[in-house]
């Protein structure tokens, strides 16, 4: 599925990386631990966190993940989007909870990568 | 054994927002010496947990990066506490991070074991009060 369906159907705001909302997603994952997230995500994943900080944007470079989706209506910081946008990373935000915004996500046909 | 390249990072320990530089280069050289991606993904993740690692815990680190016709070599040698009970801090899950850590995401308890998987060889020593020594192959065939 292409970012900018899911970016459509979910309803969400764009804070970097609107001209990569082109790219196939092909799977997800959703955690708040970095670690975590470096040993599970797969190539291509849309990541769900509420973490929003600039490391979770050299996380997203190293797994290569397709872009990252802050939940919970928090805001990513200023040097997270400088970071994102420089390393080619959409920043998603959405003001439902981790829970929800995966459970579209799987509706829309989303699954485990 | 030849060595195509080498290069010596400094690390300095406390600024968690500076993290990651030194992998950030090192997986572009690896780029453009050509090296597999899939090979790259995994010296990637042992190296940014390495410097994660020096940067959370230790003073400081000099991170010694190798790349020899079979295998890519990275040596971390820093100065800090140490690790008391080694085995236990492989075990996926355990971490001494703080609770500010913790908040930021990190103290996932699963950096060492991380680049445990992503490596062919991994060597750890520990001196309580001193620092740590880790030795990383990974081949590159």
């Amino acid at each position: 599925m292409k970012l900018k369906e899911i970016v459509k159907k979910l309803k969400l705001s764009v804070r970097c990386g609107e001209n990569n909302l082109d790219r196939d997603v092909t799977g997800g994952c959703a955690s708040d631990m970095l670690s975590n997230v470096i040993a599970y995500s797969k190539k291509g994943d849309v990541w769900t966190t509420i973490q929003i900080h600039a490391n979770i944007v050299a996380v997203a470079v190293l797994k290569e993940l397709a872009a990252i989706i802050i939940v919970q209506g928090r805001e990513p910081a200023d040097d997270t989007i400088q970071k994102a946008k420089e390393e080619n990373i959409p920043l998603l935000v959405s003001k439902l909870s981790a829970y929800e915004v995966v459970g579209k996500m799987y509706e829309l046909g989303v699954g485990r990568n | 054994m030849d060595k195509a390249f080498s290069q010596i990072y400094k690390i300095q320990g406390g600024n968690i927002y500076n993290a990651g530089k030194a992998s950030t280069e090192i997986k572009s050289i690896l780029k453009q010496l050509g090296i597999n991606s899939f090979i790259i993904r995994r010296v990637a993740i042992a190296a940014y947990e390495a410097e994660m690692n020096v940067v959370m815990y230790a003073k400081h680190a000099t991170m010694t990066f190798e790349v020899t016709p079979k295998q890519i070599n990275i040596i971390v040698e820093d100065e800090g506490p140490g690790i008391a009970d080694v085995s236990l801090a492989m075990q996926e899950g355990y971490s001494t991070a703080t609770p500010e850590m913790r908040e930021m995401g990190f103290g996932a308890g699963m950096g060492l074991p991380n680049i445990k998987r992503n490596s062919d060889s991994f060597k750890i020593e520990s001196v309580v009060g001193k620092g740590i020594k880790l030795e990383i192959k990974i081949n590159i065939n």
